[in-house]
């Protein structure tokens, strides 16, 4: 038997004996859900098959707030800037056909990132499905493997228990993205309506593991015993909204602990024990000193291979500690000598609770003498460049002097990214949106878009290259229309630069299209009456940057940088943690 | 770690589109699904799968993870040959001349134990069911008789010490945090892993 009709058939039987229905249509169910989970902003598309919808949407636009993006593609990415600074669900609405089928990057991304999204798709009548109708895609199919749980409507009387069923799954565990397809009819239909009864458990699906004590106890005295132990934490510590959890067991314990890019920001920049960026272009004293700990205790991670570099390589020398959520994620890359598999919001104080009050000084001084070498030979001149040209370092340090840490950082994909994760500072958890396991060009401008409106009190820079903004430029219109305070600096130095290192650095400088060039970004944005300004000289970049942050609305501010400047340190795919390079 | 035959038996809801939440889990690890089988289990309402591979025990327990990840999907079991009690099914299509000129292929039919379904002048259906192996033997000396039409069914398996899943859903359906092992070599607690 089908669960959404299971649900069904359960939820009005209880509220008929106090209810008496009220007749509305499916469309009117999907908003009357919306409000029900505390939504606020909606992001969408109008087209043919989900015309019943905006419709409804019309009587509850004092109810709703709904973003008009100027590409599909778009809107998801703002669901994820909302939910990443918010810690809410994004909620997207697309037609049928290709407005579905453009939600699958956004989709793909939010999945590789455990991003919360529920995607609202109209799709044509029911009688119609499996005919080649106009507009008509298999989107279940074609979203299977980007989603969480799917699911398509074509009776509005499943609507309340299908979009419950879509919020439990998208927010709970390890959250994700859901789409729920709605065929027209089912939008147009009437039924009787009993009110919206939240999702709170799904027997087939259980987010929530028990936590056995034996595995904290085993991890507790493993920690115990460490004599250069090493805390490495991702993404999970901010999902599971464990950051003060997460200070108090490194405080106790006196771990030194490093993030990856999804961890960035769960621990301010400045804490003592923080000792930077794991990965391809993390720190060098992190990547280096993955191989000479003894204990290494993963938290909210799931050891990508580009934190990881060469797996047989890693961590051969140290007992591993794992918390995770997601049981799959235990074993699947790197073997745990300890799985510690529940929500780190409860392991982490059932741990704090049993290891000693610890100072691993000398540990923690060798990261430091590390680091050291890394200011001389990347830093330094990063930060501050004796070439003429500015470097994307320099941008970041200044900006960093200017917001002190408070800012949100938005962030595309490339050199850019890296640069900016690299060095820009946080105070604050949520402070932090990029797109990490997809690597998804495109995504910082739309995401910056649904960082402001997920946190509009705070000051939102998108980061983003000349590349990566000319695959969701058209989203400039999006702010034009709607007001989005987003700041958008780009760093332009003329290349896909990412691509253009490796090409020198592995390709023996075969620059193989990396060339890009681009329009007058200042033009483009006056276009969309958008201000900003272009420079490309040191002394105006202070000024520059304080003339952003103080205008009240968009800005947009282009930098230009050293054209073949790369990112140091590296760790050359299929190199080890260990063999990172610093030139 | 060397590769051997896997029956995977998967408990899920019986949802549509659930077969290609399942399918894309092997076809993304490019491998291939030697039999498919589903069925309804001994719950109503509840489904099984149960699905062969050729894969090293390390592969086949990250599939069988990530299986259980699907929101409906409620259990997902992994075991060896030694570990389950197997049958799949075949239905021969051979003329009936051959069968009544020749007492060998009689005698063929016995000792596989193969039933006749249909009679006819023209041809003779015959069943039987049994290891594949044992099935590809007959089929191969039927083709010598002039075999018109073979069909074999997917494998379904029994876990020998398994104790059903009555007990299994009950925990499913308590809303509280799950029992569920999911053990690993350290604690030494491996067979006890995806076991019931």
């Amino acid at each position: 038997m089908n669960t959404v009709e299971t649900a069904k058939a359960t939820a009005p039987k209880e509220a008929e004996k106090t209810m008496t229905p009220t007749q509305i249509s499916g469309s009117q169910a999907v908003l009357e859900a919306l409000l029900a989970e505390h939504v606020s902003t909606v992001f969408g598309y109008p087209g043919g098959a989900i015309m019943p919808i905006y419709d409804a949407l019309y009587d509850y636009n004092d109810k709703l707030n709904h973003i008009l993006v100027r590409h599909e593609q778009g809107s998801t990415h703002a669901a994820q800037g909302y939910a990443r600074t918010s810690g809410q669900v994004g909620v997207v609405f697309a037609t049928s056909g290709p407005g579905a089928t453009n939600l699958v990057t956004g989709l793909a991304d939010a999945q590789i990132d455990s991003t919360p999204i529920v995607c609202i798709t109209g799709q044509v009548f029911a009688h119609l499905l499996g005919t080649d109708a106009f507009q008509e895609t298999d989107v279940i199919n074609i979203t299977t493997p980007v989603t969480k749980w799917n699911y398509q409507v074509t009776d509005a009387t499943e609507i309340p228990a299908a979009m419950a069923k879509a919020f439990y799954i998208a927010r709970s565990g390890r959250p994700g993205p859901v789409l729920i397809d709605i065929t027209k009819n089912a939008q147009i239909q009437l039924f009787d309506y009993y009110g919206y009864t939240p999702c709170k458990h799904i027997r087939s699906y259980r987010p929530k593991p028990l936590v056995r004590p034996s595995y904290i106890e085993e991890a507790a005295s493993l920690i115990n015993k460490a004599q250069k132990p090493f805390v490495i934490f991702g993404q999970g510590v901010i999902l599971g909204k464990a950051e003060q959890e997460f200070k108090e067991f490194i405080e106790k314990s006196g771990i030194p602990a490093a993030w990856t890019v999804m961890g960035l920001s769960a621990l301010a920049t400045d804490h003592p024990q923080n000792v930077g960026m794991l990965g391809m272009h993390g720190n060098y004293a992190p990547n280096v000193l993955t191989n000479e700990c003894d204990v290494l205790i993963a938290i909210g991670m799931r050891f990508d291979d580009r934190v990881t570099g060469r797996l047989d390589k890693y961590a051969k020398q140290a007992k591993v500690i794992h918390l995770d959520i997601d049981p799959a994620e235990i074993d699947k890359n790197v073997k745990a000598t300890v799985p510690v598999w529940g929500d780190c919001k409860e392991t982490l104080p059932l741990l704090t609770a049993l290891i000693e009050k610890r100072n691993h000084a000398s540990w923690l001084e060798r990261f430091r003498e590390l680091e050291k070498e890394e200011v001389k030979e990347v830093i330094q001149e990063e930060l501050n460049p004796t070439s003429e040209i500015m470097s994307m370092g320099e941008v970041i340090k200044v900006l960093n002097e200017l917001t002190d840490g408070n800012a949100v950082i938005v962030t595309d994909v490339g050199q850019h990214q890296m640069v900016a994760c690299r060095y820009a500072k946080f105070n604050q958890s949520k402070s932090n949106v990029t797109s990490g396991g997809l690597g998804t060009m495109g995504f910082g401008l739309p995401a910056a878009i649904g960082a402001w409106y997920g946190r509009p009190d705070r000051d939102i820079i998108a980061i983003i290259g000349d590349g990566g903004l000319q695959m969701t430029i058209q989203e400039l219109g999006t702010i034009m229309q709607f007001g989005a305070k987003v700041k958008i600096l780009i760093l332009n130095n003329q290349f896909l630069g990412m691509v253009r290192q490796w090409q020198q650095l592995f390709n023996d400088k075969r620059y193989s299209f990396v060339n890009i060039t681009s329009p007058d970004f200042v033009m483009v944005a006056k276009g969309y009456n958008i201000d900003g300004q272009r420079i490309d000289q040191r002394e105006q970049l202070k000024d520059a940057l304080a003339t952003m942050l103080a205008h009240d609305g968009a800005y947009l501010l282009e930098v230009m940088v050293g054209k073949e400047n790369n990112v140091f340190p590296m760790v050359a795919q299929g190199s080890s943690v260990a063999e990172i390079r610093l030139k | 770690m060397s590769k051997q035959e896997y029956t995977l038996t998967v408990y899920t809801e019986n949802r549509i589109g659930i077969i290609g939440r399942i399918a894309i889990l092997f076809s993304r690890r490019k491998i291939n699904i030697d039999s498919l089988s589903t069925s309804p289990s001994e719950i109503e309402g509840i489904h099984r799968f149960t699905i062969v591979i050729q894969e090293t025990e390390e592969v086949v327990r990250k599939v069988a993870r990530q299986l259980e990840k699907q929101v409906e999907v409620l259990k997902a079991y992994y075991n060896t040959n030694e570990e389950i009690i197997w049958q799949e099914q075949a239905l021969f299509k051979v003329p009936t001349a051959t069968i009544a000129e020749k007492a060998s292929v009689e005698r063929l039919l016995r000792q596989y134990g193969a039933r006749v379904v249909v009679l006819r002048n023209d041809y003779t259906v015959f069943e039987t069911a049994g290891h594949s192996e044992d099935i590809d033997k007959l089929t191969t000396a039927l083709t010598d008789y002039g075999l018109i039409e073979f069909v074999r069914s997917a494998r379904i398996a029994i876990i020998k010490n398994s104790e059903g899943f009555h007990k299994k859903l009950k925990e499913f359906e308590a809303e509280e945090p799950s029992e569920e092992l999911v053990e690993n070599e350290f604690l030494g607690k491996r067979d006890k892993v995806f076991t019931m």
